[in-house]
């Protein structure tokens, strides 16, 4: 393999937004982990797409519709290829990644699992794989448990194993890297684990598919999901992924055109995964947009991306452990760019609306995880997330900023 | 650096408030909580005045302060029209007469998602008010 130059001054070149100032000063993105920023060639492609090749898919027995068609589907092999599924049929595009946990808990949950049967997940779920299983809990007799974490931030293997003991758990659904903590999980022992006492697995990506090459076979995963829109893609376009028999076995999440092989006023049949589950027209463009996000990162390659995220990630920790008063939120061996903090004196949101006074824009409050901030004893915390694009001058830039701010609430 | 929000007066009132605290006896209490931030006003309204407990934000825990130290000896109809021009204020930056110190607040007009913060402690004594036994 070609052993890649990762030169973050070019790549900063390819996101326009980078270039503008916010209250005349030099724009410093550190919330990349809410949402990335657009690369030209997602931006480019969209535009292209509107421009040149513009019909609705599957539907036209004309040129544009099918050329239009022809691209919006390789991108689902694109997806395929990124995430290593074993069939293109396996990959259901859907709004975002809540979008994905949803329709796994509506279609998944009220016919593979059985009243009384339990799900569980993590204490440091993104409300987004939290929430659709409490609704689930509440339409359809299912049982929600939750798997502590250590006060390093890590899974707390006891805890998973007391959670599993009595063979109830049919689904774990849990976070591959978290929002707040930039905790890793273990995935793979995860699988194997869940496998082993009959219950499957589902693995929110929405934070670990930007950092780390993910393999779904590698891991074994059931259901895998993520948001275009945190992959340098648009808004608008999310991704499940499922083993093809366990989405072959699942009924529509919803009904309308494009999902149904043949449809009368008496009864209607469905189509075959993945258009079963992809009702309506949909976003096409996006779609588009996120298959240009696929081939950028893969052509800058996720082992340089992975090594750059890891140098920043260090910097980060070490430039924040000097500051006096300020302290991280957890310490896992396994983590990422993803950094919450806490300021002795200085709430997060003080400290946000000071930092973007400077230009620098970072994320502060619950981070939709607000039963994880009553775990972690805080009310809320201040967040810094990095991308492609974030350098070690702009980790500086937020110790300086960080330093004033000390010194203002001192 | 942002010198017109983060004033004297507001990073001193939310570092030494002089009107927080639960107070023994009280006629009336209510919460609110900002569930963006998980920013949370306890407000305590008796005959003698009115108190607060904060766990927020500087502004929210300054304007908590503030609006104590302005509602004192108020009636019930009074201070709602007193958050009316407040409430007007914060979300203009146009200073009024009648809100003397409360003012300070004015900056936050500029930073559209820190206006909630301000005014929850206002939204608490209201409520609090609603509770109020007429006598």
């Amino acid at each position: 393999m070609l052993n890649k130059v990762f030169d973050v001054t070019a790549i900063r070149e390819d996101f326009p937004i980078l270039s503008q100032t916010v209250h005349g000063k030099r724009f410093v993105f550190l919330d990349s982990g809410a949402s990335a920023q657009k690369p030209r060639a997602v931006i480019d492609a969209m535009v292209r797409c509107m421009e040149t090749q513009y019909a609705n898919v599957h539907r036209g027995l004309h040129f544009m519709s099918e050329r239009t068609s022809d691209e919006y589907e390789a991108v689902r092999d694109k997806v395929a290829g990124l995430l290593n599924a074993a069939s293109r049929d396996e990959i259901v595009f859907t709004r975002n990644a809540t979008e994905s946990i949803n329709l796994v808990a509506r279609s998944f949950g009220t016919t593979a699992l059985e009243p009384g049967d339990a799900v569980a997940v993590s204490e440091m779920e993104h409300h987004a794989n939290l929430v659709p299983w409490q609704m689930l809990r509440d339409a359809h007799g299912t049982e929600l448990r939750i798997i502590k974490i250590t006060d390093s931030g890590e899974l707390d293997w006891e805890s998973l194993e007391q959670v599993f003991a009595d063979g109830k758990v049919k689904l774990l659904a849990i976070t591959h890297m978290s929002n707040v903590l930039g905790t890793y999980t273990p995935v793979e022992r995860l699988a194997k684990f869940a496998h082993a006492r009959g219950s499957k697995i589902l693995l929110d990506g929405s934070q670990a598919i930007v950092h780390r090459k993910v393999d779904v076979q590698a891991i074994g995963a059931d259901f895998y999901v993520f948001s275009g829109h945190k992959l340098y893609g648009p808004t608008g376009i999310g991704v499940l992924y499922g083993k093809r028999e366990i989405l072959d076995a699942m009924p529509p999440f919803l009904g309308g055109g494009d999902m149904i092989a043949s449809v009368s006023y008496e009864r209607s049949t469905w189509a075959k995964p993945p258009h079963r589950f992809e009702a309506g027209t949909p976003a096409i463009i996006e779609t588009i947009g996120l298959g240009a996000a696929i081939d950028y990162v893969q052509a800058i390659g996720f082992e340089a991306i992975a090594a750059h995220e890891r140098d920043l990630t260090e910097h980060a920790l070490a430039v924040l452990a000097r500051i006096g008063g300020l302290r991280v939120l957890g310490s896992a061996q396994d983590r990422g760019g993803v950094i919450s903090f806490v300021m002795k004196n200085a709430h997060a949101h003080d400290i946000a609306t000071l930092l973007d006074r400077q230009g620098i824009a970072v994320r502060a409050g619950q981070h939709c995880a607000e039963p994880l901030m009553g775990r972690l004893g805080v009310t809320s915390t201040a967040r810094a997330s990095f991308g492609v694009y974030t350098t070690r001058e702009e980790i500086d830039a937020l110790e300086h900023g960080l330093l004033r701010i000390q010194k203002m609430f001192a | 650096m942002s010198a017109e929000l983060y004033q004297a007066l507001i990073m001193d009132r939310s570092r030494n408030p002089r009107f927080a605290g639960r107070p023994a006896h009280f006629d009336a209490q209510a919460e609110q909580k900002n569930a963006l931030c998980g920013d949370q006003v306890q407000v305590f309204v008796s005959s003698a005045d009115v108190r607060h407990e904060s766990r927020g934000c500087a502004i929210m825990t300054a304007s908590a302060d503030l609006m104590a130290e302005a509602v004192a000896g108020k009636i019930a109809g009074e201070i709602a029209a007193l958050k009316k021009v407040f409430e007007k204020m914060v979300n203009s930056g146009e200073a009024a007469e009648s809100l003397g110190e409360l003012n300070a607040l004015a900056g936050v007009s500029q930073f559209r998602s820190r206006i909630r913060c301000a005014t929850l402690p206002w939204a608490a004594l209201a409520q609090a008010l609603e509770e109020v036994p007429h006598g």
